[in-house]
């Protein structure tokens, strides 16, 4: 055992207000546990937390990291640094060092780390302490499972540095671990208590969290993928279907294991078409139905969504982003399908693409999205990514009374019906569903041909040019229903900040640091992809830079996706990109550097 | 929470229905539908071709079976063939080429109160909609799925179609085709679906009596419906008509359409071969399969509302 700092015999204890723990191991070692209990236990202690990890896209084995971030106040992105790394292995050590801030704590596994390996000049800049992890486990629940069981004895030596909550710690273990067999709680709790009792004799500092702001809101933790499908449950969503792909697919098993509780059901296809498909048949049938995918599998619904433009259509799309093209980076965060969201498929086909911020907007945005679909009759795609799919945040609990809707088809019978009228005053079309009787004996169908008002086909230029002008003009309807989107900072200055989606964040904090430092630098998110919301010029107005953040390629022209998007609206050469593809979250200084670098 | 746009809706269907109430008709009130209630466009077929008569036993069908306008649901993908539902007034879907049946598969299973009728060709069913076809007859999605096989791509003016037989010209094949043409019963039975027959449209009653037993068929019922096509295929099911000198040879009475192997070798000769049904056989459907799902994990939340299901997901996150 080691450390840079002297030893003392009781090690001080400090106040802090927020902490960044990184917890690198390998795939199997059940790391995002460890994750998943601090986060939790934030969310039970009324503090902010969020969440960032990656796991490898090989099926078992591999390294795999979770970090979270615990706060007492507003947490808006996972931290740049850590404040402490826990590491399993000697090439987890060696691979997150750099992560970790000058000063902070090394927590390592000293059976696979040998302290002698260790170089001096990383001693001098951290510090460092070495736990026998492997071998106490062994010795705290026995055999030879210590992959299984390690993680929960480290998570009782974080919760002895951070002076964490035992009881509550030890009501979670209970809620986890409780089943069929009594021994894997008892093991589970044994590990833990080991890990929180071995003195930390060489433990440089300890920790303790201020308290939370007590508002005497009640959380809910939990991941984005889980927000966005409990989203869809609220809005009234009972059916589903798709295909499995990596990160969509927890989505997906949630709703094939919720839906029928409500009544509902989702189908797992046999593949990408079939799946956007049949949630198209279920729509027109009734209700609005989901179906959902990441970037391989959009390419692939993208004929079928066509024909939901045209046949106008209510359908939600998930699409949570990966890297790409083609199979690209599976396990990756990347915003790098605004072009197929917005544009695919082929003929002028506008539909509506909103992208979530956090795991909380994901929620309600899932509940907005069939809204729209269902007042405007239209495809909507929900554009979330990996990052927000795959991490933890606590949130306020909805109001689920008020929330929860039911949206089951009316099959009263109407005297007429014409669903494509062009002389409907709103200018939106409403079908009806089968099983409705229409006393006229007149039908409508739906159809993916050009077609008049009651759905029948037409080689007519002029009512071709009409309907494609009501599936343009119903959307600059529902743009002029858009909330403004409101600044954070200042409504002037020189630097304007365009985040969207899991980009508003660590943008946000961006600006909190540049004020600090003394720059004139605000933000502005933007929800409402397609169509954008109205009036975005005169918010520019009164900024010298406008940068769009965000995770794709900048391109040939500096700008990326999202920038190409609102400068094809907006074509003022002030409008510039800030982009990357390394597969990772923003780190705040890469944004407030790279803005600071450009407005030079 | 986030600044959202809408989230209280008009509870109105809109200005584009006239929802003046209309009074419910009781069981006495209806009457058959007749072949000019039930008929929409005239087909955009071509003089003589068979899809026709399938249509018009269709229309006999509803009329015979004195099904409910509302309750006709139908519809098709891309090709000649599948433009069937604008020709029948009642509620139609008309989807993309190939993709059907998985669309009909969500009417169905979100609809358990329609029966839903697929039309489409060969092409649309056995080549680019082939994978649906397995799965949908796999699953056993309750639904009647006719397909009118031309053996001929005939809306994009004749290419070689997955049925075309060896030595058929056609503008893909001018050497005539070499690919072994798929046997859509041989198919339809490996796949696992629960009913399986074969009819032409030079036999109207065969055709009639054929839907009508697939209607009842609990199930993913198929038909393979011998459909000529006079413009490209011009004879291609002679063979089979006996007024053109061809036979029409029903599946020997005594055959047991449980026996799938039985079923199976029946079907290797399609030239002419036999007309009737092959295969039939009770199997638990998708729709029920799930409704099973349904009602056992409602009665676990029997007496919670829809937002208080939530709840205990949500209180189990905290």
């Amino acid at each position: 055992m080691s450390t840079a700092a002297t030893p003392s015999s009781s090690p001080q204890i400090s106040k802090i207000s927020e902490a960044v723990i990184r917890i690198a191991g390998n795939s199997q070692d059940g790391i995002q546990a460890i994750g998943g209990f601090l986060a939790r236990l934030a969310g039970r202690s009324e503090q902010e937390v969020m969440t960032f990890m990656t796991i490898p896209s090989t099926i078992s084995g591999g390294p795999s990291i979770f970090q979270v971030r615990i706060g007492s106040g507003e947490v808006l992105s996972s931290g740049d640094e850590a404040d402490l790394l826990l590491a399993f292995y000697d090439h987890s050590y060696l691979a997150h060092l750099g992560s970790l801030k000058k000063g902070g704590i090394v927590l390592y596994d000293s059976d696979h780390l040998k302290a002698e390996d260790i170089p001096a000049e990383n001693l001098t800049k951290y510090r460092h302490v070495g736990v026998p992890i492997s071998s106490l486990t062994i010795e705290a629940i026995g055999g030879t499972g210590r992959d299984k069981g390690k993680n929960v004895f480290a998570l009782g030596l974080l919760a002895k540095m951070f002076d964490l909550n035992v009881p509550k710690l030890h009501k979670l273990l209970t809620e986890r671990f409780t089943g069929k067999d009594p021994k894997i709680l008892e093991t589970a709790l044994n590990a833990f208590n080991y890990g929180y009792n071995y003195t930390l004799a060489t433990a440089p500092e300890l920790f303790q969290f201020q308290p939370g702001e007590n508002v005497g809101l009640s959380q809910v933790v939990m991941s984005g993928n889980e927000a966005l499908a409990y989203g869809l449950i609220a809005a009234g969503v009972r059916f589903g279907a798709g295909y499995p792909i990596t990160p969509w697919s927890d989505i997906m098993e949630l709703l094939r294991r919720e839906l029928p509780k409500y009544g509902g059901q989702f189908q797992q296809c046999e593949d990408e078409i079939a799946s956007v498909s049949m949630a198209i048949g279920a729509s027109w049938s009734g209700g609005v139905a989901v179906t959902g995918s990441s970037g391989p599998g959009i390419a692939l619904k993208t004929e079928a969504i066509g024909w939901a433009v045209m046949a106008e259509m209510p359908l939600i799309v998930v699409d949570v982003m990966r890297g790409g093209p083609s199979t690209g980076m599976p396990t990756n965060i990347e915003q790098s399908d605004i072009n197929i969201a917005v544009h695919g498929g082929h003929g002028d086909c506008p539909r509506v693409v909103i992208a979530p911020a956090n795991v909380e907007d994901c929620f309600y945005t899932a509940i907005e999205a069939v809204n729209i679909a269902r007042k405007y009759s239209t495809p909507v795609f929900i554009l979330s990514d990996q990052g927000i799919a795959t991490r933890i945040e606590a949130f306020k609990e909805p109001d689920l009374k008020a929330l929860v809707q039911d949206i089951s088809p009316d099959l009263t019978a109407v005297t007429d019906h014409k669903p494509y009228d062009l002389s409907a005053p709103d200018g939106v079309t409403r079908h009806i569903a089968p099983g409705t009787r229409v006393a006229s004996g007149k039908y409508p169908v739906v159809t993916g041909l050009e077609h008049d008002e009651m759905g029948h086909p037409t080689g007519s230029g002029k009512t071709h040019m009409q309907m494609i002008a009501k599936r343009r003009s119903k959307l600059k309807k529902l743009a002029s229903e858009f909330p403004a989107p409101k600044f954070y900072g200042p409504a002037e200055g020189q630097i304007l900040l365009v985040s969207w989606g899991s980009s508003q964040g660590p943008v946000q904090e961006a600006v909190k640091q540049g004020r600090a430092q003394g720059h004139a630098i605000s933000a502005l998110h933007v929800r409402y992809i397609n169509p954008l919301p109205p009036g975005l010029a005169d918010l520019f107005a009164g900024f010298r830079h406008v940068f769009v953040v965000e995770l794709n390629d900048g391109g040939y022209s500096g700008v990326g996706q999202m920038g190409a998007l609102i400068r094809s609206q907006i074509p003022d050469a002030k409008i510039r990109g800030i982009t990357k593809v390394d597969g990772l979250t923003w780190k705040v200084r890469e944004i407030l550097n790279a803005a600071l670098e450009l407005a030079k | 929470m986030s600044e959202i746009a809408i989230l209280n809706l008009p509870t109105s269907r809109g200005a584009n229905t006239n929802t003046t109430p209309v009074i419910p008709l009781t069981e006495a009130d209806r009457k058959p539908l007749t072949k000019k209630e039930i008929s929409a466009d005239h087909p955009t077929w071509c003089p003589g071709c068979g899809d026709f008569s399938v249509l018009a036993l269709y229309f006999k069908l509803i009329e015979k079976r004195r099904m409910h306008h509302e309750k006709v649901t139908t519809v098709a993908g891309i090709g000649c063939s599948s433009r069937f539902p604008y020709f029948v007034q009642a509620h139609g879907a008309h989807f993309i080429h190939g993709r059907a049946l998985p669309f009909a598969t969500g009417v169905s299973l979100n609809r358990p109160d329609l029966h839903v009728f697929v039309f489409g060709g060969d092409g649309d069913a056995f080549s680019i909609g082939g994978n649906h076809f397995t799965h949908t007859a796999r699953k056993n999605v309750k639904l009647t799925y006719v397909v009118m096989d031309n053996s001929v791509y005939g809306l994009t003016k004749n290419q070689t179609s997955p049925t075309s037989p060896i030595g058929f010209k056609s503008k893909t094949d001018i050497w005539g085709a070499k690919d072994r043409p798929i046997n859509p019963l041989k198919q339809a039975i490996a796949a696992g679906a629960t009913f399986v027959a074969r009819t032409s449209h030079t036999n109207p009653n065969h055709v009639l009596q054929t839907m009508e037993a697939a209607m009842d068929h609990d199930g993913f019922s198929f038909i393979q419906c011998l459909s000529e096509c006079v413009e490209f295929y011009p004879g291609a099911f002679d063979n089979s008509n006996p007024r053109k000198g061809g036979k029409f040879d029903l599946v020997p009475a005594d055959h047991d359409v449980t026996d799938e192997y039985a079923a199976y070798k029946l079907a290797e000769d399609l030239r002419p071969g036999l007309f009737g049904v092959f295969y039939k056989n009770a199997r638990p459907t998708k729709n029920a399969n799930e409704a099973a799902i349904i009602a056992d994990l409602q009665g676990k939340h029997a007496g919670l509302e829809p937002w208080q299901i939530l709840k205990k997901n949500f209180d189990r996150m905290k």
